[in-house]
């Protein structure tokens, strides 16, 4: 016996918007079914995972902090994919903005540099990820080279650059050797946005880029070309869109905000750069983007739900001993129901017995 | 996982960056320990042996103490794991690589009722100590070895990222040898990671490749003598004993214990007698053990324990002067007799006879 995929002649709305909330729950049951395989209580642990940094105005605040990065990469990547090209590099787009950003926040170190240095940082930020994102849309465009591979491999090309610079040139001449800069002066630090508070200002442009994408994808013609090159290519063609330019478009876009979102996190959370400088959020956020469907706010509800499994996972393994590989999974477990719950909405399954093929 | 010591000026700095909290001199019935590892306590090295220490706490002080750890911790994102356990009720808080260092300062000053030990750092402050191991003492015990046990006279290195403590370790690794072997030679690869099996092995195989027969690796995982004993080479444990891993292979290891230190310091909690200071140990105060010697000929063991016997009674110092440097001129001794504290922890030259460059 085998199954096959067939469409669905319609797709009722109401199925599609509880998606999501389905394939929660089945995520959270099978978690929960794992969690008590364990012998551990499953209920306690979906009131440490959820319930708990849900109602704590200090993971609440942690919860941004952690989304700030995830949601900006994830939102330049739904430009991509919308379109329907693979920017798999957002780690090295940006490690490169960070790098950039931090070559003047180095530069003017220790200088009596006024309030002009910051806001020329982030411009430099969003220049190096955008440029640095340019490279595979151009290498794709000129030559036809496969983006996926150019772009994933350009992130290691990044990440040595940065670990060159903190061994060598830009390595603190006081630091005893160790791999890392100076920390930034207070003119090229990202501010809390509440006095005393870990939330930085990157949190805002995060915020501002999710609103401003929503209005482009849906209101304006760019947002219907790309929707257009995605889906059909040939009716982009005859309507006279150029694949290159919007090729190039994208890839500038989601470039640029990963490149925002390094400088932000050096310059607002870590405060000097050093050979690692995130934790995987460039790759991290393909899935967010994924979770939220490449839809703007679904991208920023899924931004801080996979925020809240990395912080619950913590928690669980404070307060309830649960081993780290156990959030992996059920972040893994999360994005796969997501998925299959969509392919189901759309699809319908029809199991084929034996001969009855065609 | 760097080391750090008595750096004055820095660590001043961190003082007075903090207010003075005083009164923390309290004895208490009850403590909390949380330690915040960088890699996952099942990689048979750094954090596993971190781990033995965290259970040897809770052995040491039955009903008195728990404890808890939170594994894998990227360093680039380690505040909130911090402070989660700052905010959770723990009295005493363990960060056990050095890029915890700015989180674990930031963590410290928002929390000062709370003590924290930060491995490998040279930044304190009044509730926040910092400790570290002389590793280098253990190198110099397997280059000994390692020069006697050689007979393609290459030796090689595997080293995590070129560091101080790292080169540190390859000069009193070569050192040693040398002082037993004048005619050997060394090669060296760098990983750039401390803890990643394939990658490690690579460099391990690129290093046999290369007519090595004796590997030393300061990277966390067992591939490197994994890689050591399908050759039918040696090679030695590192952090843990790995024996199990290569019962061929493997000469010795130069484990880490810090069951002895973390025992004292929580004790030190619990009777509130918890000062901030800086530990820097070697083999003499048992943070450093050498596995028992296997694999090799009698006189070659007889020769390691007695270089042991001679590091422990400080009779013996791997950075004794004169040290001579690439180019063959003395580097400055700056100690009493050898080489300074400091100039080990900011070690950043070869010693003569390597000839290899540091990556820069």
């Amino acid at each position: 016996m085998r199954f096959e995929l067939t469409p669905r002649a319609s797709v009722s709305p109401v199925m599609r918007a509880l998606a999501p909330v389905a394939a929660f729950v089945t995520a959270f049951l099978i978690a929960g079914f794992v969690i008590w395989l364990m012998g551990r209580s499953p209920v306690a642990a979906f009131d440490v995972y959820v319930l708990q940094p849900l109602s704590d105005p200090w993971s609440l605040q942690e919860l941004a902090v952690k989304a700030t990065p995830l949601a900006l990469i994830a939102i330049g990547l739904s430009y991509c994919f919308r379109a329907n090209l693979w920017n798999i590099g957002a780690e090295g787009q940006y490690v490169i903005g960070a790098v950039l950003g931090s070559w003047l926040a180095l530069r003017t170190h220790g200088t009596e540099a006024g309030a002009w240095v910051l806001p020329l940082m982030l411009i430099l930020g969003v220049v190096g990820g955008a440029l640095y994102g340019l490279i595979p849309a151009f290498l794709k465009t000129r030559f036809g080279v496969n983006e996926i591979l150019t772009s994933l491999m350009l992130v290691y090309v990044a990440q040595l650059i940065l670990d060159y610079l903190v061994r060598g040139p830009w390595r603190d001449p006081k630091g005893f050797n160790f791999p890392q800069s100076v920390t930034f002066d207070p003119s090229a630090t990202l501010h809390p946005v509440l006095e005393g508070g870990r939330v930085h200002y990157g949190a805002l442009f995060a915020l501002v880029a999710v609103l401003l994408t929503a209005v482009i994808l849906g209101r304006t013609l760019f947002g219907y070309r790309l929707k257009l090159t995605g889906d059909a290519p040939r009716a982009a063609r005859f309507a006279g869109f150029s694949a290159k330019a919007t090729t190039m478009a994208v890839f500038a876009i989601s470039g640029g905000l990963a490149g925002l979102a390094g400088i932000s996190e050096v310059s607002g959370q870590i405060g000097q750069l050093q050979p690692s400088i995130s934790p995987g959020y460039g790759f991290t956020a393909i899935t967010v983007a994924f979770l939220g469907r490449l839809n703007p706010i679904g991208i920023l509800i899924a931004a801080l739900v996979v925020a809240l499994t990395f912080i619950g996972g913590e928690s669980a393994q404070i307060l309830l001993k649960l081993p780290l590989d156990l959030t992996q999974a059920f972040q893994g477990i999360l994005l796969l129901c997501v998925l299959a719950a969509d392919a189901l909405v759309s699809y319908r399954i029809r199991f084929v017995t034996r001969g009855g093929g065609k | 996982m760097f080391s750090g010591k008595v750096f004055g000026a820095v660590a001043g700095a961190a003082v007075l960056a903090l207010s003075a909290t005083g009164a923390f001199a309290q004895a208490k019935d009850k403590v909390k320990v949380g330690f915040i590892y960088v890699g996952p306590v099942g990689d048979f090295g750094w954090s596993h042996q971190h781990d033995q220490g965290r259970q040897a706490i809770e052995k040491a002080f039955p009903g008195k103490v728990t404890t808890t750890f939170v594994e894998s911790v990227p360093e680039a994102d380690s505040e909130r794991a911090i402070e989660q356990l700052a905010r959770t009720g723990h009295d005493l808080i363990f960060t056990t690589s050095f890029g915890f260092m700015e989180p674990t300062l930031k963590v410290a000053k928002k929390y000062p009722n709370i003590k924290f030990e930060h491995a490998t750092g040279f930044k304190r402050a009044p509730n926040l100590s910092t400790y570290a191991a002389k590793f280098h003492e253990g190198r110099y015990i397997t280059g000994v070895i390692a020069g006697k046990m050689t007979k393609s006279n290459v030796i090689g290195y595997v080293g995590a990222f070129p560091i101080p403590e790292v080169i540190a370790g390859i000069n009193a690794y070569y050192l040693g040898a040398q002082s037993v072997n004048p005619n050997v030679k060394i090669k060296i690869v760098f990983a750039n990671t401390w803890f990643d099996p394939a990658k490690e092995g690579d460099a391990a195989k690129a290093l046999l490749d290369q007519g090595v027969d004796v590997l030393a690796q300061h990277t966390d995982s067992p591939a490197p003598i994994q890689a050591a004993e399908a050759r039918g080479k040696f090679g030695f444990g590192q952090a843990s004993d790995m024996e199990r891993f290569a019962p061929k292979a493997q000469l010795t290891a130069i484990t880490d214990n810090w069951s002895d230190y973390y025992v004292a310091r929580t004790k030190a909690v619990l009777d509130g007698t918890w000062k901030s200071e800086d530990t820097w140990g070697g083999i003499n105060a048992h943070m450093v053990v050498m596995t028992p010697y296997k694999n090799m000929p009698d006189d070659v063991k007889k020769m390691a324990q007695d270089t042991e016997a001679a590091i422990k009674s400080g009779q013996l110092n791997p950075f004794k002067c004169p040290v001579l440097g690439q180019d063959g001129k003395e580097i400055e001794c700056k100690g009493n007799g050898s080489l300074s504290d400091e100039q080990v922890l900011g070690m950043n030259f070869y010693v003569k006879g390597i000839e290899d460059k540091i990556p820069q």
